[in-house]
């Protein structure tokens, strides 16, 4: 049992000089054989087994990691959180998320930072209006908060947008969702390991996948840098590297893996207390509580694993972000990064069993995985337990690409990349 | 950001380009006989190698004309360009 973190443990601490708190989670090495190897030790991968652990009553959990936990996407995301999505099914799985992020930190005894400051989507020209009142009324029939605003009620609740009429891309209006917001990265990560490892799970770091080994149609184990590892069942959740993984064993993905870009300027004063995102012009910004700007940009359209895109997708985002925000024009940048998102063709992610026995994907995430960390976790780990898709992520299965049953949230996302 | 050696103009900011996905990907030649498995195959699943790959482009912002690419999708690095219809000139 772990010591709970409170004000007094805080208190407790400081007469050592926090030079005594115990680890958040150990750092063994792999053993034998496991019931269930989860391969990516991102927010996905260690959420699953969080909840594998927790809800399933499964004991012997590996999570494998070929660098460090939560230093891939999980680290490189702009931390924003939305449940407003166009169809039913992104709806459900999303808001499914959104709830569960509204109690995580009390649930892990770790603060995520969970901040619901609100999601603004801007519309800039006339089908972006139809789009997103389409959209705000899908959002409310399925119990999700959804609001329309006017030019003035946008500039009202962000005052630094310019509203001008005769910028290039003058802003029409947009939707607000106010349970929308953002949480700090590093500690969901953090947070799922450390209430993962508190049940036993073994978290795995500088461990790479180097092959699957199949006996026939079903999984029989992992080949790492650590070694051969036994197993039934292998829960993949790697991103970018998906693709990668399915190879080994032998899978074909629909997925392509593209950088994303993002940047951070240097910290300022609170200046905007909301999320804005953008779709027409790419661009969302929103500041972390070191008083960074945390700005998306765009994915390049060719595929690459080099963790950095083109210079002229961050140009074009910052020229979006000028005209939009003036008063941003002498803002330093202070870094700039890339990671590689996985895409599917209908840009919804895959939740699902494969034809391989034992074998399990969840990936497809592209461009907004972050927000649904426990949410994919949760109905990952039930689809791994049970063999069988929760009603959820039922619609999220590998085979919709074969009956056509597409869930297409291209551009009805409310941002596209 | 890298160059590309556009086989009809010459060497230009990859800016200029569009990028068109995974080449020598051949369109079912009797379209009537396939299954859903194997649309899906042509339609959705892809290589996407992370290492040599081969791949199309288009020279949108200059002479629009489409070519195949050979790059490694780990460094971006080009090993060669050629053009549609030419056999790939390394393995």
């Amino acid at each position: 049992m772990k010591n709970k973190y409170s004000i007094f443990s805080l208190i407790k601490n400081a007469f050592s000089y926090h030079e005594n708190w115990e680890k958040a989670w150990k750092d063994p090495e792999p053993k034998k054989e496991y019931d269930v190897v989860i391969i990516g030790g991102g927010g996905h991968g260690l959420a699953t087994a969080y909840y594998l652990a927790k809800k399933h009553n499964t004991k012997n959990i590996a999570v494998v990691e070929k660098g460090w936990i939560g230093g891939g996407n999980t680290g490189r995301n702009t931390t924003i959180i939305r449940s407003n999505y166009l169809w039913d099914a992104s709806a459900g799985l999303y808001d499914h998320a959104l709830k569960i992020w509204e109690g995580l930190s009390q649930e892990l005894n770790y603060n995520v930072m969970f901040s619901q400051r609100g999601v603004m989507n801007l519309a800039h020209n006339l089908q972006d209006v139809r789009d997103l009142k389409r959209r705000t009324h899908a959002n409310r029939l399925n119990g999700i908060d959804a609001v329309y605003l006017n030019t003035e009620e946008v500039k009202k609740f962000c005052p630094i947008i310019n509203i001008s009429p005769d910028i290039r891309y003058p802003v029409l209006g947009g939707t607000l969702q106010k349970r929308a917001g953002t949480a700090r990265h590093d500690a969901v990560a953090w947070g799922y390991a450390r209430g993962a490892d508190e049940m036993g799970v073994d978290i795995i770091q500088n461990c790479e996948v180097k092959g699957i080994k199949r006996n026939g149609d079903a999984v029989e184990g992992i080949e790492t840098t650590k070694g051969f590892i036994k197993t039934n069942k292998i829960g993949v959740v790697a991103a970018g590297h998906s693709s990668v993984i399915a190879n080994m064993a032998g899978l074909r993905l629909p997925l392509e893996s593209k950088p994303l870009q993002a940047l951070v300027s240097e910290p300022v004063k609170p200046i905007i207390d909301t999320v804005v995102m953008s779709n027409a012009v790419h661009a969302y910004v929103s500041q972390s509580d070191k008083g960074e700007l945390v700005i998306g940009a765009g994915t390049d359209d060719y595929v690459s694993y080099s963790q950095k895109g083109s210079h002229d997708i961050v140009e074009g985002t910052l020229n979006a972000i000028l005209e939009l925000y003036p008063i941003f024009s002498r803002m330093r940048m202070l870094r700039q990064w890339g990671g590689i998102v996985d895409i599917c063709p209908d840009a919804s992610p895959i939740i699902s069993k494969t034809s391989i026995k034992g074998l399990y994907f969840n990936c497809g995430w592209g461009t907004g995985g972050f927000k649904a960390t426990p949410g994919s976790g949760d109905l990952f780990a039930h689809t791994i337990a049970n063999d069988e898709p929760h009603k959820l992520n039922a619609a999220f299965n590998l085979n919709r690409f074969v009956s056509g049953d597409l869930v297409d949230e291209h551009g009805a996302a409310a941002v596209a990349h | 950001m890298f160059l590309i050696n556009c086989p009809f103009c010459g060497e230009r900011e990859q800016s200029e380009f569009k990028a068109g996905g995974e080449a020598h990907i051949v369109r079912p030649k009797q379209p009537t006989e396939l299954s859903d498995d194997q649309w899906a195959e042509y339609l959705f699943m892809r290589k996407n190698i992370k290492g040599i790959q081969f791949e199309r482009w288009n020279h949108i912002h200059g002479c629009r004309k489409w070519f195949n690419m050979v790059r490694d999708t780990s460094n971006d690095e080009i090993k060669a360009v050629y053009k549609m219809g030419e056999k790939p000139p390394v393995k």
